[in-house]
C-alpha cells in the first residue's frame, strides 16, 4: 500500500545515503525499500531504525546514516501524510511552518481585486498557500532533476530552473501588468515581496540538495583520483586518505579470495586415499578422505628498496600486504638500500607510519646498491625461500652503476615459486642510464609498472587469484 | 512454509514484538524490536553487535521462548568447521553395521565373476552407508530441519575464522545446504537467525550485507531501570533508580571495562541480598567489585564514589518525580 509512495522518496534517499559515503549495494537498496514498506513511512523514528538496520553496518556508518537521515527527512515541506484536499494542490504535503513573510496567515490575504487574472503561482503566493507552494517546489525540483546537482557553482542555475518551472515568467508578466495599472501597484508590491521570499526558499532547497547529493560525488571522485595518483607524490592529507583506502581495498580482496577458496574446498570422495587410510580397519571406510583441489595461500617475501622516491611506494606496498595477512599464509618483509635488513617484526608491532619511520631510521635514505643488498639477502635469508614462496621485489633497479649481481636474483628465482618485480618508474625509462631493470627482468615471472594504487591492486589481485585456482 | 503463517501472525507489528519479548522476560528497546520484526518480515538474519553483557545472547533466547520455537545455539570458536557445525558421518555406526552385515555382503560379492563386477556391486551397497541413517546433524543442519522452524543463534561469530564465515554466507543466503552424498537440504521453515559479535575482528562486508545490522549499546536510564525491574523485582523502586543512575554515572568515567547490563543486574541482586534500602558510600565501596572487573578501574572509581553517589541520588529523585 505504501510502496508506490515510498519508492521515489526512498530512491532519492538511497542516493543521498550513497553520497554520504555509505556503500549501499543493489540488494541492500531493495532491502531498504522492503523494510520501509514493512514499517511504513508515517513514523519517522521507526523508519530511521528500520533503514539503519539495512543500510549502516558499522559504527561509523551508523553515524553517517543518522546524519544523512536527519538532513534528508528534515526537509521542509516533505510530509508523507497527505493534506486535506485543496483545490490549489491536490494531495499536497501538509504545510510546514517556515519563518518568513508567509508564516503569518498569508502574504497577501485573499484579496483578488484588481484587473489581471492571477497565475496559479501568483494565486498561491497571494493566498499564502504554503502547502501548495511546497508541493509545487518539490514537483519542479523533481522535474528538473535537482538531485543531479554535483557542485556548488550549480546552485544559481538549479534555483533559476526551479523558479522557471514553477511559473516565474508568467508571474513576472503579471507583476509588470499590475505595475502599469495604478490600482494594481499595491498588489504588485506584495507579489514582488512574495516572489523574493519564494526565491529564498528555492535557494535553500537547492543548497540542501547540494549537501545531500553532491558530497558523495566528490568523495567518489577523490577516491578515483587517489587510486590513479602517483604514490610517490602525495601530500600529507592525501597520504592519510590513501592509507584508509589501501586498507579497505586489501580487506575487500582478502574476503573475496577467502570465499573463492572455500567454494573449491568440498570435493569428491577420494576412493584410493580412503582405502589406504582405512587399511587398519580392514578397508572399512572409517575415515573418509575427500579429493581436494590443493589450494594454498600464497607465502610472500617482500623486498623493498627504501631509497629515494621508491620509499613512498614501499610504504603503501607494505601496508597493502600487511592488511592482507588473512589471505596469506605468511609474510616476511625486507628493506634495503645498500644493505638488507628484515623488517617483519617492526611491521607487525607498529602502525605503518611509525614502522616506516623506524625502518628509515635504521637503514636510511642512503644511495642504492642492489648488488650488496642481494648479497646480504642471500647470506641471511636465501635458505628460507622455498618452492611455495613468492618473492616480490619493489625497486627502480637503479644501483648507481654498481655491480647488479643478477646471478643472485637468478638463484633466488630458481628456489622460489616465482619472482615478481614491481617498478615505480615508467617502463619507457627501464634500462636507461643506470637502470639494471632489463638485466633483472628475464629472471622474473612478471615485471610490472607500479606507481599507483590501481596498479598495485591489480598485481596483488592477480597473485591471489592465481592461488585461489 | 505452512507454519510460517502462524509465525507471521505473532510477529504482526513492532508493538507485538515488544510485548511478546516483554512477556518472555526481555525488555527490548524500540530499535531491537524493529530488528526482530524485520528479520521475520524480510527473512533476513540479524547480526547483533555491541559490548559484552548488553543482552545479545539473551535476545535470541527470549525470541525463542516467546515464539515457542526451539533455540539452536552454535557457539563459534577458532577452528570451527563444517563437521562441527553442519554434520558428521557416524563412523562408529557405519563400522558396526558393516561388521554386522558382513554375512549379507559375502554372498553378494561371492557370486561376482570378476573384481570389476564385485566393485560394481559394492558401489550399490556402499550408498547405504552414506544415507540419512548415518548422518549426525550438527546445529546448522538441525536448525534447517526443525519442522516448525527454529531460532538459530550463531554466537560470537567473530571468533570463527574467515573461511567459516564464507561458508555461513552461502547457508544464510538461501537457507539450504548441499550434502554431496545425500543432496540438498532445504529449510521447510527458514529459521530466524541471530548472529552475535563482540567485534573481536572485522566481519566481512559480504556477510554484513546479507544481514540486518543491529547495534545494541548501553541502555538509557529508563530502559535500564525497566530491565532491572524485570530481572530483580525484589529491588524497590527507589533503590533501583539509584542503582541505575550510579551505574550510568560510572559509564561516563574513563575505565578499561565499563559495567554492562549484566553487571547492573548482578549488583542489584547483591544489594537485595544485603537488604539495602538505598545506596551509601560504604555499601558501594564494598560491592564495587561486582560492577568493575579490573583493579585499576576499582581504584579509579573509588575516588569518585562521593560525587557519583551525590549525582545518582539527585537523578534518582528527579526520575521519581
Ligand atoms: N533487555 C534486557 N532484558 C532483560 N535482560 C537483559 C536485557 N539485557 C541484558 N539482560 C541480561 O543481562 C545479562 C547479560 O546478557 P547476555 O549474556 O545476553 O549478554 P551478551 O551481550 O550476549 O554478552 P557477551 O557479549 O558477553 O556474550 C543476562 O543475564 C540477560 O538476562
Ligand atoms: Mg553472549
Amino acid at each position: 500500500m505504501t510502496a508506490p509512495l515510498a519508492a521515489p522518496v526512498l530512491r532519492d534517499f538511497l542516493r543521498a545515503a550513497r553520497s554520504a559515503g555509505l556503500r549501499v549495494s543493489t540488494a541492500e537498496g531493495l532491502d531498504a525499500i522492503r523494510a520501509a514498506e514493512a514499517v511504513g513511512l508515517a513514523d519517522r523514528a521507526t523508519l530511521r531504525d528500520a533503514l539503519s538496520l539495512v543500510l549502516a553496518k558499522t559504527a561509523e556508518e551508523k553515524r553517517r546514516f543518522e546524519e544523512c537521515f536527519a538532513l534528508f527527512f528534515g526537509r521542509e515541506g516533505f510530509r508523507e501524510v497527505p493534506a486535506p484536499p485543496r483545490p490549489a494542490a491536490e494531495g499536497a504535503p501538509e504545510p510546514a511552518a517556515p519563518e518568513g513573510p508567509g508564516a503569518a496567515g498569508g502574504i497577501g490575504g485573499g484579496d483578488m481585486g484588481g484587473g489581471a487574472t492571477p497565475s496559479p503561482l501568483g494565486r498561491m503566493l497571494l493566498a499564502g498557500d504554503r502547502a501548495g507552494l511546497a508541493a509545487a517546489m518539490e514537483q519542479a525540483a523533481e522535474a528538473i532533476g535537482l538531485s543531479n546537482i554535483s557542485v556548488f557553482t550549480q546552485v544559481n542555475m538549479y534555483a533559476r530552473r526551479i523558479m522557471e518551472r514553477m511559473g516565474l515568467e508568467e508571474l513576472e508578466d503579471e507583476i509588470a501588468a499590475l505595475r502599469r495599472d495604478p490600482a494594481g501597484a499595491e498588489r504588485a508590491a506584495r507579489l514582488e515581496l512574495a516572489r523574493d521570499y519564494l526565491r529564498g526558499e528555492v535557494r535553500e532547497l537547492v543548497q540542501r540538495n547540494l549537501l545531500l547529493f553532491a558530497r558523495g560525488e566528490t568523495e567518489r571522485w577523490r577516491e578515483e583520483m587517489l587510486r590513479q595518483a602517483r604514490l610517490a607524490g602525495l601530500d600529507r592529507r592525501d597520504a592519510e586518505r590513501m592509507r584508509v583506502l589501501v586498507r579497505a581495498i586489501a580487506r575487500r580482496l582478502a574476503t573475496r579470495y577467502a570465499r573463492v577458496r572455500r567454494r573449491d574446498r568440498r570435493g569428491q570422495l577420494d576412493a584410493r586415499r580412503t582405502l589406504r587410510r582405512n587399511m587398519a580397519w580392514g578397508g572399512v571406510p572409517f575415515r573418509t578422505v575427500w579429493k581436494q583441489r590443493k589450494v594454498e595461500k600464497p607465502r610472500l617475501f617482500v623486498l623493498c628498496d627504501v631509497s629515494g622516491s621508491v620509499a613512498a611506494v614501499a610504504e603503501f606496498l607494505l601496508l597493502f600486504v600487511y592488511s592482507l595477512h588473512e589471505a596469506l599464509s605468511g609474510v616476511r618483509a625486507f628493506a634495503f638500500t645498500s644493505g638488507t635488513i628484515e623488517v617483519s617484526e617492526i611491521l607487525e608491532r607498529e602502525p605503518i607510519e611509525q614502522a616506516i619511520a623506524q625502518i628509515m631510521g635504521r637503514i636510511g635514505f642512503g644511495s642504492s646498491n642492489y648488488g650488496t643488498s642481494l648479497e646480504d639477502f642471500e647470506k641471511g635469508w636465501m635458505q628460507a625461500v622455498d618452492r611455495r614462496t613468492t618473492v616480490i621485489v619493489l625497486g627502480d633497479g637503479r644501483g648507481n652503476r654498481t655491480e647488479p649481481r643478477v646471478d643472485i636474483l637468478q638463484r633466488l628465482a630458481g628456489r622460489a615459486k616465482q619472482v615478481i618485480w614491481l617498478n615505480p618508474e615508467h617502463p619507457a625509462s627501464w634500462g636507461s642510464g643506470d637502470s639494471d631493470m632489463l638485466r633483472y627482468a628475464p629472471h622474473c615471472r612478471l615485471v610490472a609498472h607500479c606507481a599507483t594504487l590501481a596498479q598495485l591492486e591489480r598485481v596483488i589481485g592477480d597473485l591471489l587469484r592465481d592461488h585461489a585456482g | 512454509m505452512n507454519d510460517g503463517g502462524m509465525l507471521q501472525r505473532r510477529v504482526a507489528s513492532i508493538e507485538a514484538v515488544e510485548a511478546g519479548l516483554g512477556a518472555a522476560g526481555y525488555i527490548a528497546s524500540r530499535p531491537i524490536a524493529t530488528a526482530i520484526y524485520l528479520a521475520q518480515r524480510l527473512e533476513k538474519p540479524v547480526l547483533v553487535e555491541g559490548p559484552a553483557g548488553v543482552g545479545k545472547t539473551e535476545l535470541a533466547k527470549a525470541v525463542a521462548r516467546w515464539l515457542g520455537l526451539p533455540l539452536v545455539r552454535m557457539q563459534c570458536y577458532e577452528g570451527l568447521d563444517e563437521s562441527k557445525a553442519l554434520y558428521e558421518w557416524k563412523y562408529g555406526k557405519q563400522l558396526l553395521y558393516t561388521q554386522i552385515l558382513k554375512d549379507r555382503l559375502a554372498p553378494v560379492l561371492g557370486e561376482a565373476a570378476s573384481l570389476e563386477q564385485a566393485i560394481e556391486r559394492l558401489h550399490g551397497v556402499g550408498d547405504v552407508f552414506f544415507s540419512r541413517h548415518f548422518l549426525e546433524p550438527r546445529p546448522l543442519l538441525r536448525a534447517l530441519e526443525a519442522p516448525a522452524g527454529a531460532v538459530l543463534l550463531i554466537d560470537e561469530v567473530d571468533k570463527s575464522d574467515q573461511e567459516f564465515e564464507a561458508f555461513l554466507l552461502e547457508l544464510l543466503s538461501d537457507y539450504q545446504v548441499t550434502i554431496p552424498e545425500i543432496g540438498t537440504v532445504r529449510a521447510a521453515v527458514p529459521p530466524l537467525v541471530l548472529l552475535t559479535s563482540n567485534a573481536m575482528r572485522d566481519l566481512g562486508d559480504a556477510l554484513k550485507r546479507r544481514c540486518l545490522h543491529l547495534h545494541i549499546g548501553f541502555p538509557d536510564p529508563k530502559l535500564e531501570a525497566r530491565i532491572v525491574a524485570s530481572r530483580v523485582p525484589e529491588a524497590a523502586a527507589g533503590l533501583r533508580r539509584q542503582i541505575v543512575a550510579f551505574v550510568q554515572g560510572l559509564r561516563r568515567l574513563d575505565l578499561r571495562k565499563l559495567p554492562s547490563v549484566s553487571e547492573t543486574i548482578d549488583w542489584a541482586q547483591v544489594l537485595v541480598l544485603l537488604h539495602a534500602r538505598e545506596l551509601g558510600a560504604d555499601l558501594v565501596r564494598e560491592t564495587l567489585n561486582v560492577l568493575l572487573k579490573f583493579e585499576s578501574d576499582i581504584r579509579a572509581a573509588d575516588s569518585q564514589i562521593a560525587p557519583l553517589l551525590f549525582r545518582a541520588r539527585e537523578e534518582a529523585a528527579t526520575a521519581a518525580a
